[in-house]
């Protein structure tokens, strides 16, 4: 408390070698009761961070081991590069993610991490973010689905960095010992995921956190019924009761016999160390998912198919490629040097060093250098480049409310108990409406 | 002493008290006072307000009336579940946890070998928060990795004891008791310590047996220590989260009106509204326990 006072002493005066009468006590224990809620007001007088202009303080949500060292490295080389020193001021990923409303409404740092497409829009149309659309107009390298992804209103809120596809991981090892193949077709997937099943080793599935199975449901949507109306399934336009929808969860329910048991007490690391240990044959995950958790010496024995088509007029078009990138909160105290940092984070340049650090995501910027990819990253970038469309992921593709409070618990309801999807597609289309109405 | 004050204040006598005494005690009582307000009842009518209403926690708020009301009731599948879960925790806690830690402590009053070992590793558990016993139960009840499913050696027909939402509530609220019976157990054998040897002794001279002594004699004596039980443990029973939120975040099979609260309000889902109306319905039910409570001590107060 003595370093934090600003208003002179505040500690009761005690004299000592006095007999001290109970009514001076009591006094005492008055003051300190004081005491205890005066640190609190003192805060209120304190020099807020942000006066000085050389500095540029980032909000981190890069809270794993490997991402933080990358970036790490990327904010080294900006400051040697312009002299100004950069701030990281790291939270844990989900707690990040939980309070980013207080956050952003507080006295957020200069620079935030966040995502791509709705989630970003949602803040942009809370008004919560700076536009950076003059940032922008310098960069080079970013295709126009990009900067769709970065767009709200025809003004740019976001800085792409990085992003990284969903798709069917396996072990090439253990197809080429078995003799599988990839499958093109959803025909094909089954009946490999059958075989796989009969061989000791299914398909790996979780889902206790809430979200892997979104990958899944994406994945179907697209492929049935294509991106537009995946899109506007997202955007709370279409219904959810539609046979179309209903159709998505009856061609996941010929999955789930083949999958491995238990898929709602298993974390996604879990899954991805099955898949290491060549318990289970392949996974529908990201690809940073089983990265992390392969030692790097079998890291090469990565490999992945694109999901297979289902409808042949939207073949495999679709790639579901979440995001990350920065942004500039509204209540930023430093945007100029906000700005000139995200103006060195959007060059080819900040995306090697990070990706040198990081080998589980591939660059955005075309211009990024691709020599030192590993085969897995090449195999990435090149699914992605090819995409006809890139979608973000559930969670991100429509509003948080809906996906935190209703869609978890409705895919994991699914998983639990496959057979009843009217009454599901029920259940989220009441609540559908409850939450896009409200909408203010 | 405050007894006096507090007679003395409403009638004419405050000439006893000096100005400093007004001050002092004004200022000891008022705090207090004031904190109360400022921190349990504000925010407690803040959430009744707010649950008649439709708040991201970034734009305006609007009024919504009863609508929250409705929709959680009618559409929000997580609502009665949670509800239940609740409820099935409360009595769990109070018929099979409690009544072992009071076994336990009867047992060890009665001066089992060891009973000092015993009494350190059954409190033991209580120093954890329920968070870390969460984490605990993960490392013992995991589907792939867990200590109970590699002991039984079941790899190719796991039991997902955590993942199965028929199974798992119990796994927790087991989890749970561990630590709450060591707690319970060390409040009553306080208590049993405190019952005077002599009426047990009169007891036998009267010719009871050991059962009839416990439950005609000695349980009736421990009256106070059973309230103080009997409040703990409603209040941890509607106060579980972090265990549950450890394990999966109170989701399949583990919901309970705290993580819906949660999950709504503190997420970045902003249904300030929703959450409020679902905290709403927990002070409703933790009122019911109160007030209940308060009415027994009231009548056993006057009863005396």
């Amino acid at each position: 408390m003595a370093q934090s006072s600003c208003g002179g002493p505040a500690s009761p005066p005690v004299r000592i070698g006095h007999p001290m009468s109970r009514r001076e006590l009591l006094r005492g224990t008055a003051l300190g009761a004081g005491a205890v809620t005066l640190p609190a007001l003192l805060t209120a007088c304190g020099d807020g961070p942000g006066g000085d202009k050389g500095e540029v303080t980032v909000g981190s949500n890069a809270s794993d081991a490997v991402p933080k060292k990358a970036f790490a490295a990327a904010f080294d080389a900006y400051e040697k590069q312009s002299g100004k020193r950069v701030k990281v001021n790291t939270t844990e990923h989900n707690e990040f993610q939980q309070n980013i409303t207080r956050y952003l409404q507080g006295s957020p740092d200069n620079v935030f991490m966040w995502f791509a497409g709705y989630r970003m829009r949602y803040f942009a149309e809370k008004g919560l973010l700076t536009e950076i659309s003059d940032v922008w107009r310098d960069f080079k390298g970013f295709s126009k689905a990009l900067k769709d992804q970065s767009t709200h209103d025809g003004k740019q809120y976001f800085v792409p960095y990085y992003y990284y596809p969903w798709a069917v991981f396996h072990r090439k090892s253990l197809f080429e010992k078995r003799g599988y193949e990839p499958a093109r077709t959803w025909d094909q997937f089954i009946a490999l995921a059958r075989r796989m099943k009969k061989d000791g080793t299914p398909v790996a599935f979780c889902d206790k956190d809430g979200w892997p199975a979104m990958g899944t449901f994406d994945y179907i949507d697209l492929r049935l019924n294509g991106y537009d109306f995946h899109q506007s399934l997202m955007a709370g336009e279409e219904a959810w009761t539609d046979r179309k929808v209903k159709k998505v969860f009856d061609l996941w329910r010929e999955l789930m016999p083949y999958y491995q048991k238990g898929a709602l007490g298993r974390t996604w690391e879990e899954a991805g160390q099955g898949l290491q240990r060549r318990r289970t044959g392949m996974a529908v995950l990201g690809m940073p998912h089983p990265g992390s958790q392969f030692p790097e010496n079998e890291r090469d024995d990565i490999d992945f198919f694109a999901f297979p088509e289902i409808a042949p007029e939207f073949g495999q078009d679709a790639v579901e490629a979440p995001v990350d990138g920065f942004l500039v909160a509204k209540k930023s105290r430093n945007v100029e040097g906000a700005k000139d940092l995200l103006a060195w984070l959007g060059t080819a340049r900040a995306e090697d060093v990070y990706l040198k650090g990081d080998p589980n995501n591939v660059a955005v910027n075309e211009g990024a250098d691709t020599t030192a990819y590993s085969p897995l990253q090449k195999k990435s970038a090149a699914l992605v480049s090819g995409a006809e469309q890139i979608s973000q992921f559930l969670d991100r593709d429509t509003r948080p409310d809906f996906a935190q409070t209703v869609m978890i618990k409705a895919l994991q309801d699914f998983i639990d108990d496959p057979n009843d999807v009217d009454g599901l597609v029920n259940r989220i289309e009441r609540q559908k409406k409850n939450i896009f109405e409200s909408a203010s | 002493m405050p007894q006096r004050t507090a007679r003395r204040a409403g009638g004419r006598g405050t000439r006893r008290f000096t100005r400093r005494d007004v001050v002092v005690l004004g200022v000891l009582l008022g705090i207090p006072v004031l904190l109360d307000v400022v921190i349990v009842w504000g925010p407690a009518l803040a959430s009744v307000g707010l649950s008649f209403t439709s708040w991201d926690g970034i734009g305006d708020i609007h009024w919504a009336g009863g609508d929250n009301y409705e929709h959680l009731v009618e559409d929000y599948p997580a609502f009665w579940p949670a509800v239940r879960h609740n409820l099935l925790w409360v009595a769990f806690l109070g018929l099979a946890a409690t009544p072992f830690g009071l076994f336990l402590a009867v047992l060890i009053d009665r001066g089992v070998r060891f009973s000092r070992f015993y009494q350190s590793v059954l409190y033991l558990p209580v120093v954890l928060s329920l968070a870390i016993v969460g984490f605990m139960a993960q490392l013992l009840l995991g589907t792939d990795q867990g200590v109970v499913n590699t002991i039984l050696d079941n790899r190719n027909d796991p039991v997902d004891w955590l993942g199965d939402s028929d199974i798992n509530l119990w796994m927790m609220m087991l989890a749970a008791s561990w630590r709450h019976t060591g707690y319970v157990m060390i409040l009553y054998l306080a208590g049993l310590k405190a019952v005077d040897p002599a009426l047990k002794e009169a007891a036998a001279i009267d010719g009871a047996n050991e059962r009839q002594t416990f439950f005609r004699v000695t349980f009736p004596t421990l009256r106070p220590v059973n309230v103080i039980v009997g409040v703990i443990t409603v209040i941890e029973a509607l106060r579980a989260f972090d265990i549950v939120y450890a394990v999966n975040k109170g989701r399949n099979g583990l919901e309970l009106l705290s993580v819906l609260i949660t999950d709504n309000i503190v997420g970045e889902a902003g249904r300030i509204g929703f959450g409020s109306a679902i905290a709403v319905v927990l002070l409703g039910v933790s009122l019911v326990f109160v007030v209940t409570f308060l009415v027994q001590e009231l009548r056993g107060a006057r009863g005396k």
